[in-house]
């Protein structure tokens, strides 16, 4: 037994000095899914990107109901049509809300679905009403490369699927960083804005991969860069992951993140 | 009437086959190895002379070569090139004493003041009867910054010894190796760690009948044994195939190799009767590929319909408009086995093209739908010339005119019409591992286009950046629809 148990040892450890074993230790199933698992209340003036990059701070609002029963929609004129709506005052604005700020909005949702009868035909038009509703700004870091708005929802707010979610955040600079890119990955689509410019669009029915769409060449400038982002999502998880990549695509990280 | 028909058909079969072979006068035979001279490029051949072309494409007559004889080859040392030639006994049905000598000139353009051969000098022969023809020279320079040089023909075995690359005359105490058995038109390579000797067999010198074809072997030292791909030593007759007659084209020799960069070669020989070209012996040129180890001819990207998918993620080049759903729709899933089949088409232009903008519209990279939105047209444009091996290209949406363009910042875009600007017409060619890359000829406000490519800077975000063979980034597979 102690032969094999020793003949196993050197197996392993044969495996970890293969090349391209990349020596990140094993991630466990984790079946909880309690909002500080994923994102903890800002409490540090800034906040440094995460070890490849990834922009960790945001300031979120709760879910805006939009109903979709599927994502093939999300063409580039649907979400261009839907973000380019003004949901609140100061959206893609220099300023950020402050933590805990309210919006107030009307919005469309769908109504529980009795199933009793099955699955409603998707040959149907659905049956969306309306409701008045208080949406809350929330500061906060993200523990994953990732900000699982899904978990952000699930543990704050009652819609979860079919709905829009903003986010923005502030890229701090020392100096000017030409030639960076905004590298994103979304689920599902999502636009994203940099210094009040467009910089990159996510269409159709998107999956969250690190550098899935990324913008054209632009330059953080030196001082405060303001950085919006709109994702949309039909049924399904919802989170997205963003980081600046230089021409290389290796991540920038000379950079520092608030929420002010 | 009938004249007619034969021109007719003759430049349609000319038209339709453009990016197959090199274009102008492209005729010679035993091409030496291609080399590039002030921004020229040249090769010699046999019976003295040979071809220049300013942009690799579009060959003509004018390089000159003094000393008659057989199947050159050249090697650049240094800032001088070394020229190797044959003065034959005979060849074939005739005498085998060969001598094979080199000459150095600074410059190969012979308008140039410095043009000027030294006298040659006689590295090798072979006696009138021993089991050696002393001709068809090869060079190889190796990591090492050994020079040697192969020689011989069918008439016995091919040999191998070692010059001075000081000087271009044999090595002191340098003998003759025998490597091979006959072959013709030897050359070396060398590529990671082994030495390769590719000889051509079969029938030389017959036009469009001609069988010869280009065969490769291998071996960790230069004096061999050069074994191939089962293991047969080329002194036993083996050698793995490199390339060989294509449908129009016939009796690939004289194999030379160019290396334009990392990842990107080309060789160079000849076919010994082109169907396109009367039947003539003319320059060929194809990219190498390295597959497991051993060389073999790539191909010349042809007229047709293709998918553009990237090497990074598989995503397909296409147009940045609205996803329109195709008629079949969600059909859940049932399993009414009784319900008759329909034959369902694909998505066509014109249930599309009125939806998307009239203007200049991205590009992206999205999952292959065989969407015409997603679906090229590649062609050579004939009147735009090329580069080593290959011709400039238009990339248009299939059944439109709408080409892929370079634009300012080095981005991507589409125009609405094909006006042949330089910054609509593509580089395509084929890499060493048989992946392509997509480099444009212009990109406004950039004054070195050649160093960039088509580049997946993202999965779905092409642009255009530094072409690296080591990065998948910069390849794309491009498969006929």
């Amino acid at each position: 037994m102690n032969k094999v148990l020793s003949t196993l040892s050197v197996a392993i450890g044969l495996v970890l000095l293969m090349p391209g074993f990349s020596g990140r230790a094993q991630v466990y199933a984790d079946r909880s899914t309690q909002l500080d698992k994923y994102l903890v209340p800002v409490t540090t003036p800034t906040a440094a990107p995460d070890a490849q990059g990834f922009l960790g701070r945001w300031l979120l609002l709760e879910p805006i109901s939009k109903p979709n029963r599927s994502n093939t929609v999300f063409v580039d004129s649907y979400i261009r049509e839907v973000f380019g709506q003004e949901y609140f005052k100061g959206q893609l604005g220099d300023v950020l809300p402050k933590d805990g700020a309210k919006v107030k909005m009307t919005v469309e949702y769908q109504p529980p679905v009795n199933l009793q009868g099955g699955r409603p035909s998707f040959n149907q038009p659905p049956q969306y009403e309306q409701k008045k509703v208080t949406l809350k700004w929330h500061a906060f870091d993200s523990k994953m490369p990732n900000v699982k708005l899904f978990r952000f929802a699930t543990n704050l707010t009652e819609d979860r699927y079919g709905v829009i979610f903003w986010a923005c955040t502030v890229v701090n600079c020392e100096e000017d960083i030409p030639n960076v890119r905004l590298a994103v990955g979304s689920n599902s689509a999502s636009m994203w804005w940099v210094n009040g410019e467009e910089a990159v669009i996510l269409s159709g029915d998107r999956r969250r991969v690190m550098d899935d769409c990324a913008s054209p060449r632009l330059t953080l400038k030196k001082g405060r860069n303001v950085i919006w982002g709109a994702v949309i999502n039909g049924p399904g998880m919802s989170d997205f992951c963003c980081r600046f990549i230089d021409e290389a695509g290796k991540p920038v990280k000379n950079i520092t993140l608030s929420v002010q | 009437m009938k004249t007619k028909n034969i021109l007719l058909a003759g430049a349609f079969a000319l038209f339709s086959l453009s990016a197959a072979a090199q274009v102008g006068a492209p005729y010679i035979h035993d091409p030496s190895t291609i080399m590039e001279c002030d921004g020229k490029y040249y090769t010699f051949g046999t019976g003295g002379g040979g071809l220049i072309s300013e942009d690799g494409w579009v060959w003509n007559g004018g390089a000159v070569r003094p000393g008659g004889g057989a199947a050159p080859d050249a090697i650049k040392i240094g800032d001088r090139y070394l020229v190797g030639y044959s003065a034959t006994g005979g060849g074939l049905g005739g005498g085998h004493a060969g001598r094979i000598l080199t000459m150095w000139n600074k410059t190969l353009d012979p308008n140039s003041p410095d043009f000027a051969y030294t006298d040659p000098i006689e590295v090798a022969h072979s006696e009138v009867d021993e089991d050696c023809d002393a001709i068809d020279i090869g060079f190889l320079m190796d990591p090492n910054g050994r020079l040697f040089c192969t020689f011989g023909t069918y008439f016995g075995n091919i040999r191998m010894v070692e010059l001075d690359p000081a000087t271009g005359a044999r090595k002191e105490g340098a003998q003759d190796v025998d490597v091979a058995i006959d072959c013709e038109a030897s050359t070396m390579m060398y590529q990671d760690g082994w030495y390769y000797l590719l000889g051509t067999h079969g029938t030389c010198c017959d036009g469009v009948n001609s069988t010869y074809n280009i065969i490769v072997g291998r071996s960790r030292s230069p004096f061999g044994p050069f074994l191939d791909n089962v293991g047969r030593d080329m002194l036993q007759g083996g050698g793995k195939m490199v390339v060989a007659a294509e449908e129009r084209r016939f009796g690939a020799g004289h194999f030379g190799r160019f290396i334009v960069e990392p990842g990107v070669e080309k060789m160079s020989f000849h076919w010994e009767g082109d169907l396109d070209l009367s039947g003539r012996s003319t320059l060929a040129i194809r990219p190498i590929l390295w597959k497991n180890g051993w060389p073999e001819a790539g191909e010349i990207l042809q007229d047709g319909n293709y998918k553009i998918l990237s090497r990074r993620r598989g995503y397909a080049l296409e147009l940045t408009v609205d996803f329109v759903r195709a008629q079949g729709g969600m059909r859940g899933f049932g399993r009414q086995a009784n319900e008759p089949v329909v034959v369902l088409e694909n998505q066509k232009l014109e249930e599309v093209i009125g939806g998307w903008p009239a203007g200049n519209i991205p590009v992206r990279a999205n999952d292959y739908m065989a969407r015409p939105h997603q679906q090229w047209t590649i062609e050579a444009v004939p009147e735009a010339g090329g580069y080593l091996g290959g011709p400039w290209y238009k990339i248009v949406i299939q059944g439109t005119n709408r080409a892929l363009a370079a634009v300012e910042g080095h981005e991507l875009t589409t125009v609405p019409e094909f006006t042949g600007a330089d910054e609509q017409l593509w580089r395509i060619e084929q890499l060493i591992d048989g992946t392509w890359r997509i480099v444009p000829k212009a990109i406004p406000g950039c004054h070195h286009p050649e160093k960039f490519c088509l580049y997946s800077v993202a999965d779905s975000t092409p642009t255009l950046a530094r072409f690296d063979f080591n990065n998948d980034n910069a390849k794309w597979d491009i498969k006929a629809r």
